[in-house]
């Protein structure tokens, strides 16, 4: 049997507070993410989400337990990963292509080359005409579709992202959602669908900006829908996403399992749930299915109790 | 700001008041002294600063004079830089480092640097070195802790996403920290400049045998007003227009700021 592509082991977590006291963030968390699919880690705010996330790119190393990516533990930094931010992380002095070039540079690979398939990158996400920008020139949503071909062009094996679009408006939220599941659901990186789903994902948008940031290229659309159900097939190309989101509708809408976590401290797994609604999925209506509702409801039992929970603690804290 | 008409406009009215303001200050200047209200031999008067300035510059001395000061200045603040910008990297990559030498950055930044100024004279002789060295002793702190902010205030998430992309500690370095250092230390150039010459004429004042500071001083000697006047005003004017190409400079090179 193939080991699992991450392995949480025992993982538990401590801070050390200001008057010397330990916290204890995560506590004996332990469960495994296959290869090829896609998890979302949901619970509520502060529970230590993205201190799992940091430690399964090793950012942070575990107060005790392991982490295992593909068999084998994690010492230093997850080098089969990478990480999509809460915040922008692009680096506001190099221009966007330089930008999405980072990682092939960073190893190694010559300028040119780098810059060529940026640039085919940056086609992709349908921001070829913003090459030379710097990242204060775009749109919180520009960006974001720079920070995924930065993501992308690299292509390892795992997405860890955290939150990553927590602070765009729902309009531009739900297009980025949709876009990352047409990246991800394509074959493999080298042999992109032609064309992002660009009908649903323009009419997603009703502001006239959105169709503007496309350069136009939303007429040209249409037609590429079952590259996505093709691409489907090959679920070993895939990449393995981890996706921490405290919206449990985002969890469900994107991910083939969602992972509740507990209310802080001592954060630990209370719910593990496959969800099981076909690919490719059409965000724009999935929200509204039977289905869709009826998974939610079942979560949201057992998040609503730890939301709770946390708000509960959090005022107890403040009194 | 979006409209450039408006700008346009603004601007010129702008250029307008500053010519009027300092063509006001200058006919009562040479008003006061011509109805004797004021004194010329302590204050001279423009129109004979002005002739003095046009003989300097007939007789190629304001060249000579003005060139040592530049190269004083310059030298000054490209050394003062390159050991400031060194040591705030070192420093702000390195927390122990930093606390250790932390007392004797603060006790040396707080020495006068005029008291020095004799010391320099004494040990690099009274050519371009002892102006040198004072310009860059006053360069090498604004560049020293604006280097080192810049580096401690490095985005940690920048830090994180680079090394998730496979820095090497030396990329790090290259990609982030130098990038992220830079936009502290040209913020600082304007200053940095204004210091550097300042050391320089300060040195030059207090011994030498060319610059601007010499010139003055040598009027001085003489209570020479007009020189004095003339002298200032060359400096006022070479700064003004120094620092005008600097800040188009630091657009340049801060343009990604957006």
């Amino acid at each position: 049997m193939m080991a699992p592509a991450l392995e949480f082991d025992r993982v538990s977590r401590d801070f050390a507070l200001p008057d010397g006291r330990l916290y204890r963030a995560l506590d004996q968390i332990s469960f495994a993410i296959s290869a090829g699919s896609f998890v979302a880690i949901a619970g509520p705010s502060g529970c230590g989400k993205s201190t799992l996330l940091n430690i399964a790119a090793g950012l942070l190393t575990p107060s005790s337990g392991r982490v295992h990516v593909d068999g084998e533990p994690v010492d230093g930094l997850n080098r089969s990963a990478t990480y999509m931010f809460q915040q922008d992380a692009l680096l506001p002095w190099k221009t966007v292509r330089d930008n999405v070039a980072l990682g092939l540079t960073l190893s190694g690979v010559t300028r040119a080359e780098a810059h060529a398939r940026a640039g085919a990158w940056l086609a992709r996400v349908g921001l070829a005409a913003f090459a030379a920008h710097y990242p204060s020139q775009l749109s919180g949503g520009m960006r974001k579709r720079v920070t995924m071909a930065q993501n992308w062009i690299i292509d390892r094996g795992m997405l860890l992202m955290d939150e990553p679009f927590s602070a765009l408006d729902v309009h531009t939220r739900l297009r980025m959602e949709t876009e990352l599941l047409a990246l991800w659901e394509s074959r493999s990186a080298d042999q992109p669908p032609p064309r992002l789903r660009r009908s649903a994902v323009a009419s997603a948008n009703a502001e006239s900006l959105a169709l503007q940031e496309t350069g136009g290229q939303a007429s040209q659309a249409g037609g590429d829908r079952e590259t996505g159900g093709r691409a489907f097939q090959a679920s070993r190309d895939r990449k393995t996403i981890v996706f921490v989101t405290h919206d449990l509708e985002e969890a469900i809408a994107l991910a083939d399992e969602v992972v509740v976590l507990s209310a802080g401290p001592a954060a630990h797994v209370v719910a593990r749930h496959p969800v099981t609604l076909d690919r490719p999925r059409d965000l724009m209506e999935l929200r509204t299915s039977e289905a869709f509702v009826d998974l939610y409801r079942a979560l949201w039992v057992v998040l609503r109790e730890e939301v709770i929970r946390s708000q509960r603690s959090a005022e107890a804290t403040r009194a | 700001m979006r409209d450039p008409e408006a700008r346009d406009a603004s601007r010129t009215t702008i250029a307008f008041w500053q010519m009027a303001v300092g063509l006001c200050a200058l006919s009562l200047w040479q008003g006061l002294v011509a109805l004797k209200l004021l004194d010329p031999f302590f204050v001279s008067r423009p129109t004979a600063i002005a002739q003095r300035i046009a003989i300097w510059v007939i007789d190629g001395s304001l060249w000579r004079h003005l060139a040592a000061t530049l190269e004083e200045s310059l030298l000054g603040l490209v050394l003062g830089a390159a050991a400031g910008i060194s040591l705030g990297f070192l420093l702000g990559r390195s927390p122990v480092l930093a606390r250790v030498f932390d007392p004797y950055i603060k006790m040396l930044n707080a020495v006068p640097r005029v008291v020095l100024a004799p010391l320099f004279l004494l040990w690099f002789g009274l050519g371009i070195w002892s102006k040198v060295a004072l310009a860059l002793t006053l360069v090498f702190f604004v560049m020293f802790f604006n280097t080192y902010q810049g580096v401690r205030d490095a985005e940690r998430v920048l830090i994180d996403n680079v090394r998730m992309l496979g820095a090497t500690e030396r990329q790090l370095v290259r990609h982030v920290l130098i990038p992220s250092a830079l936009t502290w230390i040209f913020s600082s150039l304007q200053t940095s400049l204004g210091f550097a010459m300042v050391g320089a004429v300060v040195g030059e004042y207090l011994g030498a045998t060319r610059g601007l500071g010499y010139v003055i001083s040598q009027a001085e000697g003489t209570f020479d007003t007009t020189g004095v006047f003339a002298g200032m005003t060359v400096l006022g004017l070479v700064v003004v227009i120094v620092s005008a190409g600097v800040t188009r400079l630091e657009r340049w090179l801060l343009r990604w700021k957006g």
